[in-house]
């Protein structure tokens, strides 16, 4: 990590970082665990790797701001305080899930976190982020609306509306970009024309910050940043956290369009450890007490499993309601 | 019908969208205007149906966009999910298409795929209609699109009063409405309706009552048919005129008491034909009384092709009144064979 004010943290904070990590990487190990045996079906977009951008993301937010995210949203998700229990159990299609098995893991919403669309259309999210930004203003309650997506819905034409009716307004968003260099199964420069999704910013007339997703510390300050931002009145930023996913665009997707050489390379640049020993170099936690925080997630997750698993699915009655609100208000 | 008292009581159907809206916003602060060209200093929308709302209550709370469809509709969709009632104009039906996404995939849904956690109580008020000489990309009927959505109501008023008492409920209602306004018919005038005026969705109307066939209906062909049925009263022929006013959800019952009297069914409509309401209410009347029908239900509607301009064409594509009566006669005709 580079010694500048400017790229540290106060070991509190990266610990706090690392822990919501932790309990992504962790969860996303047990889904793909279920997935691999046959234990879960369920379709799945794992975020291995992006777990950083995430976490350094939800450090900054309040249960009351907004998150608008997507299919590949469970870091985001996990990090903005979903619980587990019906995150769980939504997966699994129960009653007990937080939608009632009705949207399943692609439309995870959950208002009491402040989770309020996912969406699994790409850049789908991106015009609704607006409309809970300009209630946050126009109510002047101080609420920070972050939208995350891909470098692929940076190409389709709802970022163009969305981003320029976001600086026209200076709603108090973040368009937080995932960088993930790959859009579904084609790779960064092969459908984008700009080096870097920041860029587009200057387009707008808006803030744009490209930084290492991967680095809690950049990530970490650049999320400060658009957060005061948009807190302040100062509108929105687009801001883009270049990482990279390792398991490929859905779960089974062999990626063997992924260069071996990028993996590898990538590989040797998996967030994970590094941020663990960044942990225990800075004495932020100790070898025992990162494993006493591991051992505690894993018992919320079996718990979480167990309750998914000891829930009754929907009652078939079921899919004839919340098609209609129950009747119109006076 | 309308005395000279009466008639300083009448409103357009222009002015009644705009009562529906400033009635609206003035009972509720979060209703909120998003669209093109809708505040004053834009001129008041182009078609003035918001002339003078920014004014009264301020360019927070109507908003003039970009020409923007989709992020029209996403905003309000975004600001619905927090608390308001949005009401999006979308100047022309046929830039509904841009903004398809965020109704179909979201605004439609959203509650559904949340397990009833949130909702989106938008009003998308648009405008179209053939007639005018705008061709094939501003003028579609494409109401039935949005009926084959599940999540969505779909609304369609035939005359002012109604308009104003649609409307309002459109907006207070908790689901995302589609509202769709006639151009042809904009000047068209009609008594007004007291303060505060509410129709409930869902909900047909029975505009005029018969016995020998309902003519099953909404929107603009509604008063080409009231003035048929007076003209076939002469004849003592009894039309009852049905006047959906919801499309979706769709009052089947009342569709279905009026036809079980009657045995006889016309449906008319000005979207084409083909795949159109006239079908889905067709099928719902043969489902439900096959065996009492004493003659096939009839489709009026426009031809299946793109609107024209050339106002020879255009005519040639629109529902002709001349064939609402001829399918009424038609299915009277059929009683002979019974």
């Amino acid at each position: 990590m580079n010694m500048s004010p400017r790229e540290t943290l106060p070991p509190a904070t990266l610990l706090a970082i690392y822990r919501k990590a932790l309990l992504i990487n962790l969860v996303d190990e047990r889904m793909r665990a279920l997935l691999s045996s046959g234990r879960m079906a369920a379709v799945y977009y794992s975020p291995r790797g992006q777990e950083i951008v995430a976490a350094a993301m939800g450090v900054h937010l309040q249960p009351s701001d907004y998150l608008v995210t997507m299919y590949r949203g469970i870091h985001d998700q996990l990090a903005k305080g979903m619980p587990l229990r019906q995150l769980c159990a939504e997966y699994y299609g129960k009653a007990t899930g937080t939608c009632k098995g009705k949207g399943g893991p692609m439309h995870i919403t959950y208002p009491a976190a402040g989770i309020m669309v996912t969406t699994g259309v790409v850049g789908g999210g991106l015009p609704i982020a607006n409309g809970l930004a300009l209630a946050a203003q126009l109510r002047k309650d101080g609420r920070v609306t972050v939208c995350t997506f891909g470098d692929g819905a940076s190409n389709i034409g709802a970022f163009h509306e969305s981003l320029n009716m976001a600086s026209l307004w200076k709603l108090p968003v973040i368009f937080l970009c995932q960088n993930n260099g790959y859009g579904e199964c084609t790779k960064y420069e092969n459908a984008t024309a700009v080096a870097h999704v920041a860029d587009r910013a200057a387009s707008y007339n808006m803030a744009g910050v490209s930084v290492d997703g991967n680095d809690p510390a950049a990530m970490w300050h650049a999320m400060r940043e658009a957060v005061e931002r948009a807190r302040s009145g100062g509108g929105p930023t687009l801001l883009e956290a270049n990482t990279f996913r390792f398991k490929g665009h859905y779960f089974g997707d062999p990626a063997a369009y992924i260069p071996k050489a990028e993996y590898e390379a990538a590989l040797a640049r998996d967030p994970m450890p590094i941020c663990r020993a960044a942990v225990l170099s800075c004495g932020a936690a100790t070898e025992t007490q990162l494993q006493a925080f591991a051992a505690e997630i894993n018992a919320d997750l079996d718990d979480a499993l167990k309750f998914a698993a000891d829930s009754p699915p929907p009652d078939p009655g079921e899919i004839d309601i919340d098609i209609y609100g129950t009747g119109a208000r006076a | 019908m309308s005395s000279p008292a009466d008639k300083q009581q009448t409103i357009t159907f222009t002015e009644a969208f705009h009562r529906a809206l400033d009635e609206s916003m003035a009972a509720d602060p979060n209703v909120i205007l998003l669209g093109e060209d809708i505040g004053d200093r834009e001129g008041g929308g182009v078609f003035k149906v918001t002339k003078g709302l920014s004014t009264k209550y301020g360019d927070h709370r109507v908003r003039t966009t970009p020409i923007a469809e989709e992020a029209i509709v996403g905003a309000a969709v975004g600001a619905a999910l927090a608390g308001f009632r949005p009401v999006a104009e979308i100047m022309l039906m046929n830039f509904v298409t841009v903004a398809m996404d965020q109704i179909v995939n979201h605004a439609a849904k959203l509650r559904f795929m949340s397990g009833g956690q949130t909702s989106v109580p938008i009003t998308i008020r648009t405008r179209t209609g053939a007639g005018g000489g705008t061709a094939g990309q501003h003028s579609d009927m494409l109401e039935a699109w949005f009926a084959h959505v599940a999540g969505m109501k779909v609304v369609v008023p035939s005359s002012p009063a109604d308009a104003v008492g649609l409307l309002a409920s459109c907006i207070f209602d908790d689901d995302p409405c589609l509202f769709i306004e006639d151009g042809m018919t904009r000047a068209q005038v009609g008594p007004a309706p007291p303060p505060g005026h509410r129709l409930p969705l869902g909900k047909a109307n029975i505009i005029r009552a018969g016995t020998d066939v309902s003519v099953i209906s909404y929107g603009r062909p509604i008063r080409d048919t009231l003035a048929i049925a007076e003209r076939l009263a002469g004849e003592g022929i009894s039309v009852e005129v049905v006047d959906l006013r919801t499309i979706s959800p769709m009052d089947t019952d009342t569709v279905l008491e009026s036809v079980a009297k009657t045995r006889r069914a016309v449906v008319v409509h000005e979207a084409p034909r083909s795949f159109g309401v006239g079908a889905e209410v067709s099928a719902r009347i043969n489902e439900h009384l096959y065996s009492e029908l004493a003659a096939p239900v009839l489709r009026v509607a426009s031809r299946d092709v793109p609107v024209p301009f050339a106002k020879v064409l255009e005519q040639e594509f629109l529902y002709k009144p001349s064939a609402i009566e001829s399918s009424i006669r038609q299915t009277l005709a059929a009683k002979a064979r019974r």
